[in-house]
């Protein structure tokens, strides 16, 4: 058991229906090496502050529900520790770019829709019953999209992101690596529906290559370059439609 | 129905002018900024005005260099298009025209001077 110290984190408060605004309460948390941010805020909930609300499930970096701002940091708040921002106090807020519903919890929705349009599941080119057997793939046809396919929809790409803080029509890093995920299987055949959110000004063309979506992702999907690879698709796409006008999209 | 980007025509000489920046752009300021002041490797008339003049003559290297102005400003008008952005000037019909139409005048004025130096 290792020694107890105790480390000051201040959190962002914020419940909608009471606060005017946004403000911060310091609580005094008394911590062990092997504990993470998460625990800290579940001490604080368990023995300071009940109403302290914040989202999480799995505790290993799995279910994506942890995610907050940490100094101004998007990060799981499980997969982090107290002991690496001791003796610093620590300040923990929701993560950027999305409403509040209260204090660390946020709204979800914009990018759930988001996730919607980039159609985010197989489409078979022809249908299929469980008669026609497994639908097999090659350890290289897997590693194709195997990387995409680690996104656990944490959304700390979001909040991350400067251009989704600018305008968050911008589709944005996980959805369009999810995109690029479905279109990289060989199993799928949706190609053609998802070009039309690639090639809008809010699909690839909303990103400027920043490249924290990257830097941030726990799981390191690198959005930034499924985003700039499915670029040269849509530029691809722009002008070979000139010469083959019949059957291609707009 | 979303609207396509027309931002692939930008983007790809955007892209070009990149590509010629990072290979084009450093040989030149190895060649004139070190190697030719330096002596190595270049004759003491390397940089001569009469020996450049004679090379821009030839229609093909002045084409070339015509291209490689033409990419590397419009390169510069795509950074600078979305640096603005960035910085909170929103993108707009106005700024879109200054920074890629100050690219084509550019241009525009490199393909003039080239096809001068050939003619004349
Ligand atoms: S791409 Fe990475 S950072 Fe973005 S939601 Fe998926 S796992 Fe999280
Ligand atoms: S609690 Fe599941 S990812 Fe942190």
């Amino acid at each position: 058991m290792s020694q107890t110290r105790t480390i000051m984190i201040e959190c962002l408060r914020y419940d909608p229906e009471q606060d005017q605004a946004p403000h911060y309460r310091t609580y005094e948390v008394p911590f062990t090496d092997e504990m993470s941010v998460l625990e800290g805020l579940q001490y604080i909930k368990d023995h300071l502050d009940g109403s302290l609300t914040f989202r999480w499930s799995c505790r290993m970096a799995i279910c994506g529900s942890c995610g907050c701002m940490v100094n101004h940091q998007p990060i799981l708040s499980c997969q982090s520790f107290l002991r690496d921002y001791y003796p610093a106090r620590i300040r923990v807020e929701p993560l950027e770019h999305f409403p509040i519903v209260k204090d660390l919890v946020i709204d979800q929705s914009d990018f759930l829709g988001k996730l919607e349009s980039v159609t985010p599941y197989l489409v078979p080119a022809q249908p299929l019953t469980p008669e026609d057997g497994p639908n097999l793939q090659t350890p290289r046809q897997i590693e194709d999209y195997l990387g995409y396919a680690q996104c656990i929809n944490c959304l700390l790409c979001y909040a991350a992101c400067p251009q989704y803080g600018l305008n968050n029509e911008f589709t944005g890093p996980a959805a369009l690596a999810l995109l690029a995920r479905y279109n990289a299987d060989s199993r799928d055949a949706g190609q053609k529906t998802r070009m039309e959110v690639v090639n809008a000004e809010e699909g690839v063309w909303g990103c400027t290559l920043v490249g924290l979506c990257s830097e941030v992702c726990p799981k390191h999907v690198d959005p930034a370059r499924a985003i700039n690879r499915n670029k040269i698709n849509s530029t691809q796409d722009y002008f070979l439609r000139f010469l083959a006008p019949f059957g291609r999209g707009s | 129905m979303r609207t396509r980007s027309h931002e692939p025509i930008v983007w790809s000489l955007f892209g070009a002018g990149g590509v010629f920046a990072a290979l084009l752009g450093t040989m030149l300021v190895l060649i004139i900024g070190i190697l030719v002041p330096m002596g190595l490797g270049f004759g003491p008339d390397a940089m001569h005005y009469d020996t450049l003049r004679s090379l821009f003559g030839h229609p093909l290297p002045a084409l070339g260099l015509a291209v490689v102005i033409s990419l590397f400003l419009f390169h510069g008008a795509h950074r600078i298009y979305h640096t603005l952005h960035d910085l909170g000037i929103p993108a707009s019909k106005k700024i879109m025209l200054a920074c890629y139409g100050s690219a084509a005048a550019g241009s525009g004025a490199a393909l003039l001077l080239a096809g001068m130096l050939v003619v004349f």
